[in-house]
């Protein structure tokens, strides 16, 4: 079997393809010209609302709206 | 050694039998017969629920002689781009390098660089920069292009771009870890393919 063909390097630093697509759509939106750029990072927007669960139950959820990670 | 070789030789054509390939277009989908059969005896007077497949189209097949145009979907995740649209002439910037594919293109699967992606439809060419992504040729000349995230190239703003790409470059060389330094040099080469796509 052929051995590892040349991985990229991104994927020799340990990230994955995912993280390396994410990041490169976010660098081509932040050069975006400006009404673009807005709507595009607005349209990326990430709204979650996070509970803790114990003993079976949730506790009060907390409402989170990061800018999505990189 | 050759003779032995040699001796193994036929039998991989032997062993070749006509398998097919994941690329094959998968059959037209017929209903289910016994679920047909069990549902007509339960409720003969009511039409049978359809299942998500009955509601795709099966991919066209391929065509004996070579289609004159190429039907493009370029989709992203949030919006269908172009949808079955036929061109003449697709250029998108592989891994491997930039890659044209006319009608009749050999199914061909391409990882998508940050780069330059057009469209050439008679004599209009339609150019997006596409951020990463996949490109499917089919055997029946359909293309499907997936991108994360591609704009009209009048969309970029070249100030921008230059101040991206001498911030990256700088942290290229202070960056310390591995992920730091890939990042730095993924910003590196985006920004830089984006440079060479506003002035090419």
């Amino acid at each position: 079997m052929a051995s590892n063909a040349a991985v990229p390097f991104w994927r020799a630093a340990g990230m994955t393809y995912i993280t390396y697509s994410n990041i490169c759509a976010n660098l081509v939106r932040n050069c975006l010209k400006e009404p673009y750029k807005t709507e595009a990072l607005s349209r990326e927007k990430v709204h979650f609302s996070i509970s803790k669960w114990t003993d079976g139950k949730p506790e009060k959820p907390t409402i989170r709206s990061d800018s999505p990670e990189e | 050694m050759l003779r032995r070789a040699l001796g193994l030789l036929p039998r991989p054509i032997a062993a070749a039998r006509a398998r097919s390939f994941s690329t094959d277009l998968p059959a037209a989908h017929t209903a289910d017969a016994t679920f047909m059969e069990a549902w007509n005896k339960v409720m003969p007077n009511m039409d049978p629920p359809k299942t998500p497949l009955s509601f795709m189209h099966p991919r066209p097949p391929t065509p004996s002689s070579i289609p004159p145009k190429l039907t493009v979907n370029f989709v992203l995740p949030y919006a269908s781009e172009l949808s079955t649209k036929e061109v003449d002439m697709v250029i998108v910037t592989a891994t491997t390098g930039q890659m044209g594919f006319l009608p009749g293109h050999v199914a061909t699967i391409a990882e998508l660089k940050p780069g330059v992606l057009s469209v050439h439809e008679g004599s209009e060419t339609t150019k997006y920069f596409v951020s990463s992504g996949f490109v499917f040729i089919h055997a029946n000349s359909f293309a499907d292009i997936i991108a994360v995230e591609a704009v009209p190239l009048d969309r970029i703003d070249a100030n921008l771009v230059q101040k991206g790409l001498a911030d990256f470059t700088q942290k290229l060389s202070s960056a310390t870890t591995e992920l730091e330094k890939a990042e730095a040099q993924i910003g590196i080469d985006v920004h830089s393919a984006l440079n060479s796509a506003l002035t090419g």
